[in-house]
């Protein structure tokens, strides 16, 4: 794993986004339980905790899949925990997801051309044609994903359909769909689940580069530790819904209750 | 022996000793098939982008032909009753989704199908509410005259030919569409994931809308080509089922499946009608596309394109 990323070269900014005491229950599950943190502009900010803590649960109230049923999320200045999902895509947010959403059936360039999706601001009537302005458009955002494909280094897959590409390739075009759509907010849900040594290496440096050119803002939830501690500037710990910890590596890695939970002490 | 004989050893024959003749098939079969190859898409479309299996199609191509021809009785010019239609056609997938559609996201295809009978029994009763049931005329002033090809060897008439020209620049238009511009990536996209595609801003809404109204033009045009043919009345909404062996054929969810499922049907029936159809007295036509569905059932289920379906157990 690269050695000691600092912040050093970013400048870790403003709040740009605050969760507010938000809960979200499915029936009598509990999946977060009066969680509050801010997210600072330009930070790469870890969420981890056992399965089950909530975290992709948090991920989807972010992007508005879930609604959380109180609390509140502001994104910029704006409310957000009652917005969309594709509204949420408007206002810069991408993400990937745990179980690879990718479409399938289509190949990897089209696959991150959709990421740029908004970016394409012809009128509808013009993007259902194929000539005119409209392949004028589309060729400048093929030159973007071609962009986004050299930088992932992906090019030998570009006319593969997903579905044939094996596991952590998938992961990869999956974050290239994310960052086709230049977000400012990046969340991550388990980038490096069930990759190989190399693979993670590979993706750590990916979020890193992209944390680092292009300082987007990225929220990660992930269970390898190493990698968790090596890359975030600030972790948040969930156990069964509730923030449990929140701060730098050092500090999360040394604090009790983190370490009762991840050794599994029973709770009261 | 006799009965044998037509069915394995005549028609062979007959296609040996006068090859035009099944050359006139093929053509007048290809005609038909285009436009059950349009209105197979129609349904592909919207099976794709909302996991929706559309039993309105059929009440949809009625309502569009007795709008046409409701507004020419009126004595709107050709042009202008065409406009108005499509207008309404476009109104209708706005309708749709406004009315229907939205209250249905995530629901189970069941239910989604249940929702589409709705719809067909609320077209078929507004189309006739609205412009009554007999039977009429429909005549856009496409010419219907015999054509000769190959000093008369050939005989096909100008409405097929231009009906099944029309019809295969519609086809190839939807086709490149869903290939290659943005719209039709979204809407692949929307095929294949909603969640995904929600994630990266695909709005669903307008989607939908989109393969609504294109299954509205569709349909439109369908019902001019079948409604002057037959006359605009209650049946045409069911030869739009013609459509149903064409899916079983091509699969449900694929393009190029409706395109060429659609030519298979036309041609098939219309060569079994001309040489085996004395055998059984008649009347192929009519069911031959079902029987080769039955088949395509039995030995390949996931139909000429579609992806062998492997149970995973
Ligand atoms: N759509 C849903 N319907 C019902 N229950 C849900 C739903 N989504 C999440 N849950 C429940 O909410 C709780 C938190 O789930 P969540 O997926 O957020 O956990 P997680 O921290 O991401 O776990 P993992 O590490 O396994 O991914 C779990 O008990 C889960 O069963
Ligand atoms: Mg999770």
């Amino acid at each position: 794993m690269p050695e000691g990323h600092t912040a050093q070269h970013r400048q870790v900014g403003d709040v740009i986004m605050k969760v507010e005491d938000v809960s979200l229950s499915f029936g009598g599950v509990r999946a977060l339980d009066n969680v509050s943190f801010d997210v600072r502009e330009h930070e790469i900010l870890a969420i981890i905790g056992p399965n089950g803590a909530g975290k992709s649960s948090m991920l989807n109230c972010i992007n508005g899949f879930y609604h959380p049923q109180e609390g509140s999320i502001y994104y910029k200045g704006n409310r957000r925990d009652t917005a969309k999902t594709f509204e949420a895509a408007e206002e810069g947010i991408a993400r990937t997801f745990q179980n690879i959403a990718l479409f399938k059936g289509m190949s990897t360039l089209d696959n991150i051309m959709t990421g740029r999706n908004l970016k394409m601001k012809k009128h509808l009537f013009w993007q259902a044609l194929y000539f005119g302005p409209a392949l004028k458009e589309e060729m400048e955002h093929r030159a973007k994903a071609e962009e986004v494909i050299d930088f992932l280094e992906i090019e030998a897959i570009r006319k593969t359909p997903v579905g044939r590409l094996p596991y952590g390739l998938q992961k990869r075009v999956e974050l290239g769909r994310a960052l086709a759509a230049e977000p400012d907010l990046l969340l991550l849900d388990e980038p490096m689940a069930g990759m190989n040594y190399e693979e993670k290496e590979d993706m750590v440096r990916y979020i890193l580069d992209v944390n680092d050119e292009f300082g987007t803002t990225i929220i990660l939830i992930e269970h390898d530790m190493s990698v968790v501690m090596d890359i975030s500037d600030r972790v948040i710990v969930l156990d069964y819904g509730k923030k449990l910890a929140e701060g730098t590596p050092d500090e999360v890695k040394g604090n009790q209750d983190v370490i009762d939970a991840y050794l599994g002490v029973s709770h009261d | 022996m006799e009965f044998l004989h037509a069915i394995f050893v005549a028609p062979f024959v007959d296609m040996w000793t006068d090859p035009f003749f099944l050359a006139e098939l093929i053509l007048v079969g290809l005609s038909t098939g285009v436009m059950y190859s349009l209105v197979a898409l129609g349904f592909v479309l919207i099976f794709k982008a909302s996991g929706m299996f559309n039993f309105a199609q059929g009440a949809m191509v009625l309502f569009a032909a007795l709008t046409l021809v409701g507004l020419m009785e009126k004595g709107a010019p050709v042009w202008l009753a065409l406009i108005v239609t499509m207008g309404v056609m476009v109104a209708l997938s706005f309708a749709v989704e406004r009315c229907m559609l939205r209250y249905l996201v995530n629901q189970e295809g069941l239910i989604l199908f249940m929702a589409t009978i709705g719809l067909n029994f609320v077209l078929e009763g507004a189309g006739q509410l609205m412009w009554g049931s007999d039977v009429k005329r429909l005549d856009i002033g496409i010419p219907d005259r015999p054509m000769d090809i190959l000093d008369g060897k050939i005989l096909l008439n100008t409405f097929d030919v231009t009906a099944a020209v029309i019809g295969a620049i519609l086809v190839i238009s939807l086709a490149v569409f869903f290939q290659k511009t943005a719209m039709g990536r979204a809407l692949r996209a929307v095929a294949d994931d909603h969640q995904a595609a929600l994630s990266v801003g695909i709005p669903l809404k307008t989607i939908w809308i989109t393969v609504w109204t294109i299954a509205g033009i569709v349909a439109l045009v369908a019902g001019i080509v079948w409604g002057s043919k037959s006359g605009v009345q209650f049946s045409l909404a069911l030869i739009a089922l013609k459509a149903l062996p064409v899916l079983i054929l091509g699969g449900f969810t694929s393009v190029p499946g409706a395109i060429i499922g659609g030519l298979i049907i036309g041609v098939g029936e219309k060569v079994a009608e001309g040489y085996w159809g004395p055998a059984f007295g008649g009347a192929i036509e009519n069911w031959f596309a079902y029987i080769l569905a039955l088949a395509f059932l039995v030995f390949r289920p996931q139909g000429l394109f579609g992806e062998k379906i492997i149970e995973r157990v």
